[in-house]
């Protein structure tokens, strides 16, 4: 597997891409994403959004925040979309990066279609879910990778019932070009997966947990700290596949040195979101991270 | 060269859209459509044509698809029928809104439920609100021209176009038509080029959240709000139908063909009693006005209505100004009210001076067997009917061709 | 090439700062840097910037001495609770009101 670049602070490019003073939640992490992964796309890029946080953040018509060439579209078609745009760059002979940047819904729900056709047509986009974890924009209904007890809008009192969509593993069923997780409260790991994407044809999957402060029931400051803890508990893991070889990302894999990881109530009870599930649900929760992790014991000892 | 050939109204769409040199194919297969797709795959897996074909996973995605390669620099083709068309309805809005340059085929077949792979416009009427340009052809040489000048059109106007033709009828049946010379058609044909391509270069964020009211861009300088964009996309609908006349003079001069761009009238010239069709039956009512005239004394004309969106109202009431009885015959309705295309021409009528008697016939659902015989002694009977019936009774559909 | 009597009025936007307004008057509290403290400024010398990674809406410089666009900034927070020298404090927008709070 190829590796991915190092970048630090320092070398971090002081290049803005987004304008300040838009219009994204005070806090919101997709903000940090959006800002720091635009460093390592540059500007030779066209994104394709649909309805979502981003297209609120992006702005509304005739200022944009953004300083990149943008297609909104509809709900169900991100995918489809770009794949029309990589096809028109590829008649153009240019080598314009497309980057799809869809949030849960607009990815594993309503969205899903368009992407499973894309991954098996395997196109060569970088497609980039942002996982706030809930339909944020429309405020607070469930989704498909709401986890499971998540009080919502739509799942009020109990929480949700069902478990969340495992999306990386549907994607990395279909085999595309690359696989891989990250988390806003990492963003250079983000940047430099997305350095390496540039380089990969074929269709690049990222997926990114996107902690979001009115949706989860946190303070604005804390949002970087969760998605901290998300990743210390083992509950949330980075990684990247290329093939059938899957590698866990720096973060997560330090965490093979530990015995135990920090409890899984620790990240829970930063979120308001989390406060109906019931001790029986914590217990089985922490059971499947165990459960998870002896695997990964297994699988990446040699690391 | 041009070529003379005899093929089927897919196989001619498909030459139609090869000779247009589309660059993007994004095609789902669906009844009766299917030939068209498969005839422009083999164009492209053949080398014959230099065009990327898209496989994608559902209509929705196909003009998807095709909405970001218009955007980003390169002319798409897409085609579909029925409940393709339906599932891609919210694409269709979005295009018009996004006034990109597309053109469709529309094979035009019954929706569902119930299950119907047959022939009827059901599926092009119930679009005809998206704003998107509609026209019918009635023979395959009319599929192969229109479908050039569509190209042409939508690029000019950035409007898209919808070229409707006959499931089965017409997409199915083989006759002979003549393809234009290839270089002749790159003349009449200018390369893509859509106002707002999204480059690099000169980003632009398209299509995004649009206030109600109008607000100032970075510079300070007013731009519309929703309705004002809205408002100039009927409005310059409207004004598309000069520009169409235009194209098919120049059409016609180049290639030797046209004349009739949105009315094409036959034997109307003296007419008392008009038929007014869409599609492949208005050739059909051709051979039912010479009976009515031959048999029965009746100055009977038919008048083919090519475009129906934009609806051209003044261009029709005109033409329907001298007659005493008009049938508007057609193969889709809004339900619950009447046949689209005959509240269309009524309300065109209201403001003239004349009115004629209307008369409004469904005929043909599901692809339903539509009987020259039976048009023949139907037509015959609203031009003799007195005015003995109300006007309700006249302003109701009456279904030609019921079996039960 | 479109047709010249055509205006063709599409939603484009093109880009520019404050979208949503000064959303600088969206925060009840304002990130207060001391220097004294902050890595960079004592070291002289370029280091840490997690404020300036971190920061949402890119309103925090990337200089020896961080300064904070007031214009934009929302308050959210976020530099403070990341700094690993505790130099950052949020301070209640009532303390920077001119003339004092005295209603």
């Amino acid at each position: 597997m190829t590796q991915i670049a190092k970048t630090n602070i320092l070398n971090l490019t002081e290049e803005e891409f987004v304008h300040p003073g838009n219009r994204a939640c005070s806090g919101c992490t997709l903000s940090i994403l959006y800002r720091i992964g635009l460093k390592a796309l540059g500007r030779d890029c066209i994104f394709v959004v649909p309805p979502s946080c981003l297209t609120v953040m992006q702005g509304l018509y005739p200022i944009s925040a953004t300083q990149m060439p943008v297609l909104n579209g509809t709900f169900a078609s991100t995918a489809a979309i770009a794949t029309g745009v990589r096809a028109a760059m590829k008649r153009r002979g240019k080598k314009t990066q497309v980057v799809a940047w869809a949030g849960d819904g607009g990815t594993a729900d309503i969205g899903i279609q368009a992407l499973s056709g894309a991954l098996e047509r395997n196109e060569d986009i970088i497609y980039i879910c942002y996982d706030n974890e809930a339909y944020m924009n429309t405020g607070v209904q469930r989704s498909g990778t709401t986890p499971q007890g998540g009080l919502t809008t739509t799942t009020p009192y109990d929480g949700k019932k069902e478990n969340s969509k495992n999306v990386p593993d549907i994607v990395a069923a279909h085999n595309p070009a690359y696989v891989a997780t990250c988390s806003a409260s990492y963003p250079l790991d983000f940047h430099d997966k997305l350095l390496k994407a540039k380089e990969i044809r074929g269709l690049k999957y990222i997926h990114i947990q996107t902690p979001c402060p009115p949706g989860w029931g946190c303070e604005e400051r804390m949002t970087v700290k969760i998605g901290k803890m998300a990743i210390e508990c083992g509950l949330f893991d980075l990684y990247e596949i290329e093939g059938d070889q899957k590698k866990l990302s720096e973060p997560t894999a330090k965490l093979l040195k530990k015995d135990k990881l920090r409890p899984v109530e620790d990240y829970l009870k930063m979120q308001t979101r989390f406060k109906a599930l019931s001790d029986e649900q914590i217990v089985n929760m922490q059971q499947k991270i165990d459960r998870k992790w002896e695997t990964y014991r297994q699988e990446f000892a040699e690391e | 060269m041009s070529e003379k050939l005899i093929e089927s109204g897919n196989s001619a769409a498909a030459l139609a859209v090869q000779l247009a040199a589309a660059e993007v194919i994004a095609a789902y297969p669906i009844t009766p459509q299917t030939p068209l797709t498969e005839k422009l795959s083999e164009l492209i897996a053949a080398g014959e044509m230099d065009a990327e074909y898209v496989a994608v996973e559902s209509e929705h995605s196909a003009l998807a698809v095709c909405i970001g390669a218009a955007s980003a620099g390169v002319r798409p083709f897409t085609a579909t029928s029925s409940n393709g068309l339906l599932y891609m309805s919210e694409q269709l809005h979005w295009a018009a809104g996004g006034r990109l340059p597309l053109v469709m085929c529309v094979v035009n077949r019954a929706v569902g439920a119930p299950w119907s792979v047959w022939n009827d416009h059901q599926d092009a009427i119930s679009q005809r609100d998206t704003g998107w340009i509609q026209i019918f052809a009635k023979d395959h040489q009319e599929i192969v021209d229109m479908t050039l000048k569509a190209f042409r059109l939508a690029e000019l106007v950035h409007i898209p176009v919808m070229v409707n033709y006959d499931g089965y009828y017409l997409s199915h049946t083989y006759m002979p038509f003549e393809l234009p010379d290839a270089e002749a058609v790159r003349a009449f044909l200018p390369e893509y080029d859509y106002k707002h391509t999204l480059s690099p270069e000169h980003p632009e964020s398209l299509n995004t959240v649009t206030l109600p009211d109008a607000r100032n861009d970075i510079n300070g300088v007013k731009q519309g709000g929703y309705m004002e964009i809205r408002q100039n996309l009927h409005l310059e609908m409207r004004q598309a139908m000069d520009v169409w006349e235009e194209i098919d003079d120049d059409f016609q001069q180049r290639f030797g063909r046209g004349g009739t761009p949105i009315l094409d009238p036959y034997r109307c010239e003296d007419a008392e009693f008009i038929i007014v069709a869409m599609g492949s039956m208005a050739n059909q009512f051709q051979d039912v006005v010479d009976r009515l005239r031959e048999s029965d004394g009746l100055k009977a004309g038919v008048l083919a209505l090519q475009m129906y969106r934009p609806f051209p109202t003044a261009r029709i009431a005109e033409a329907l100004q001298a007659a005493k009885v008009i049938m508007v015959c057609e193969k889709g309705l809004s339900y619950g009210n009447q046949g689209a295309l005959f509240a269309d021409l009524k309300s065109a009528l209201y403001p003239y001076p004349a009115r004629p008697r209307l008369h409004n016939y469904i005929v043909g659902l599901g692809g339903r067997e539509i009987r020259t015989d039976d048009l023949y002694l139907e037509m015959k009977q609203a031009c003799r009917q007195d005015d003995q019936a109300t006007p309700e009774q006249n302003d109701t559909p009456q279904w030609i061709g019921m079996q039960l | 090439m479109t047709d010249s009597r055509f205006k063709i009025l599409t939603s484009a936007s093109t880009s520019g700062p404050g979208d949503a307004g000064r959303t600088g008057s969206w925060r009840v509290e304002r990130p207060v840097i001391d220097y004294s403290r902050c890595t960079p400024a004592k070291t002289g010398k370029p280091s840490c910037h997690l404020c300036w990674m971190y920061c949402p809406d890119n309103v925090v410089s990337k200089s020896l001495e961080p300064t904070i666009d007031l214009e934009y900034c929302k308050g959210c927070g976020i530099c403070a609770e990341e700094c690993p020298v505790k130099a950052i404090e949020m301070v209640s927008e009532e303390e920077f009101i001119e003339g004092g709070n005295d209603e």
